[in-house]
């Protein structure tokens, strides 16, 4: 059994969850993982350990992982596997159900756990509810969550790159721009430790506030739908159904609430910090340590004691 | 140019979803049962374009059982023009969906059609993209801004690191993001007029599409439930429990 993992990447990187979908897909047998992009990219990949061949896509309509070009080229190399894979971020989940469709098969999303080849565990309504699923294509195809597997090391292996030829595709769509919000931080999805914000931060200026605890710890900065929504920060900073899925080890949480949406997306972290002056905030049902007061005196203090 | 709007009939986002007592999925008898938010983003978009004229036409099109009736008039009473229930029993899968939804396309020729990115009870996100794969189109998923010029589409992606602009040839497919608009709210006299509007009902056994599941549900269960801890009294006694309990810094 031969399973083919999308890699995806941003800025010349390889995703970190990428990384986790070549752990699940270590569950499923040997695995070959697809780059498309520059020849440097397609380096990286082949020192990821426990990754047996790496296949290439050179040809520059791959250069943006478009959908259309690079489900086809899926299409056309799926003979020879029995599980294609890709993490649950916006690459995968743009083009896999796509090369399904291609393929005649159900994907399946979002995969929590691997019961058998065959059988996956998944979460549906939000996550408040997990669906173990059997599926009857002969062929396989899931997108993992990152935040499920540990991610394969990225060194250490030394896989035999193979360029792979382009194939047609329906020429309908073209990349125009990317905007990548600048930061020095880790990745939200991958970070150890993330520090995130609420209404209650207030402000765009305020929700700054953040700013040197995350310095301090190494860590990214979330946001819940409610913080977003008002503006403070960008779109793609949101943890939540609707937003991105973590589970740091440590995820502080200043001045949430606590929605059924925002749990959904930082319920498994390995310990939950919350800080919110509402005693009665669902936020303080999950969390392991909790202080009611004001984030505004207790943030700045925090930062100070971990000096 | 016409736009087609699939919509579906899910349980209440606002309703906490229960798991059956014998695992065999989630409790919808009896629930309070409403439009799939992002579809309704994605009818929003549509009325935008007609109002705008850009579009001439929007048909609204859902694939379930005879209730989905309503929220097809939902979607005629904030804007849509007709509807089309395409009946099935079972609860089918984005494939079947996809493939009920091409023959759609083939008989109404729309220049969009515009999807919600998931239906929020089983999550899937799939929809919209294997329509795309089965018609050969182009796909702007996790729309938050879509602007139609020119016998093309430019739209700008939600991605993980930021946004991601793409043009697409129309006709094309777009799924719809949380942020692309905010979805009106049907006045009184539109949800009377919205009774009048045609609502053709088709069998998807008619279609010719096999709508047999390919993923059968082996059991539906609860999370783990994580407890409740403690609440500090100060910073320091959290710094210590982090440092030494947790061992976390």
């Amino acid at each position: 059994m031969t399973a083919l993992v999308l890699l995806d990447h941003e800025d010349g990187r390889i995703r970190q969850a990428a990384l986790s979908a070549v752990t699940a897909a270590a569950k499923l047998g040997d695995v070959h993982v697809l780059v498309a992009g520059d020849d440097a990219v397609a380096q990286e990949a082949a020192r990821i350990a426990g990754v047996s061949k790496v296949l290439h896509a050179a040809d520059a309509r791959y250069a943006h992982e478009l959908a259309e070009p690079l489900a086809a080229l899926i299409v056309s190399l799926a003979g020879g596997y029995d599980h294609i894979v890709a993490a649950a971020g916006a690459v995968g989940k743009n083009v896999l159900p796509r090369a399904a469709a291609l393929l005649d098969v159900q994907p399946i999303p979002d995969v929590i756990s691997i019961v058998d080849g065959d059988t996956f565990v998944r979460p549906i309504y939000a996550g408040n509810a997990l669906a173990t699923v059997k599926s009857s294509d002969t062929k396989k195809v899931l997108t993992v969550r990152g935040s499920a597997f540990d991610a394969a090391a990225a060194e250490g292996g030394s896989a035999p790159v193979e360029t792979v030829a382009p194939v047609d595709s329906p020429a309908v769509s073209k990349f125009e721009a990317v905007h990548l919000s600048e930061s020095e931080r880790p990745e939200l999805e991958s970070a150890r430790v993330v520090v995130s914000g609420g209404r209650g931060l207030q402000s765009e200026e305020k929700f700054h506030i953040l700013d040197p605890l995350a310095d301090k710890l190494g860590a990214a900065i979330g946001a819940s739908r409610a913080a977003v929504d008002s503006g403070f920060v960008p779109n793609d900073y949101q943890v939540g159904q609707t937003g991105k899925i973590v589970a740091p080890d440590l995820y502080l949480a200043f001045g949430i609430s606590g929605a059924i949406q925002h749990l959904a997306g930082m319920k498994d972290s390995r310990v939950i910090v919350a800080v919110n002056k509402d005693p009665e905030a669902p936020i303080f049902q999950v969390a392991d340590y909790g202080i009611v007061g004001d984030l505004f005196e207790i943030v700045p203090q925090l930062t100070e004691e971990l000096k | 140019m016409k736009i087609v709007v699939p919509v579906k009939r899910v349980v209440d986002y606002n309703i906490k979803p229960r798991v059956k007592a014998d695992g065999s999925g989630v409790e919808t008898a009896g629930v309070k049962m409403s439009m799939n938010p992002f579809d309704e983003i994605a009818v929003e978009e549509a009325i935008r374009l007609k109002e705008k004229g850009v579009a001439t036409e929007v048909v609204v099109v859902s694939i379930g059982v005879q209730q989905a009736q309503d929220t097809l008039r939902t979607a005629m009473a904030m804007g849509a023009d007709r509807a089309i229930l395409v009946l099935s029993e079972e609860s089918p899968e984005p494939l079947a969906v996809a493939k009920v939804l091409k023959a759609i396309v083939a008989k109404e020729e729309p220049g969009l059609v515009i999807l919600g990115k998931q239906a929020i009870d089983d999550d899937m996100n799939a929809t919209g993209q294997m329509l795309a794969g089965l018609l050969g189109w182009g796909q702007g998923t996790f729309a938050g801004k879509v602007d139609v010029a020119d016998g093309s589409v430019r739209v700008s992606r939600e991605i993980d690191g930021g946004t991601e602009e793409v043009s697409l040839t129309l006709p094309a497919i777009i799924t719809a993001d949380l942020r692309l608009n905010e979805p009106r709210y049907a006045s009184l006299p539109n949800i009377m007029k919205a009774r009048k509007k045609p609502l053709e009902t088709l069998n998807a056994a008619d279609l010719g599409v096999d709508m047999t599941r390919r993923l059968t549900v082996v059991s539906v269960a609860e999370p783990p439930q994580r407890q409740a801890g403690v609440k500090v009294g100060s910073v320091s006694e959290l710094v210590e429990k982090l440092r030494n309990e947790a061992k976390v810094i």
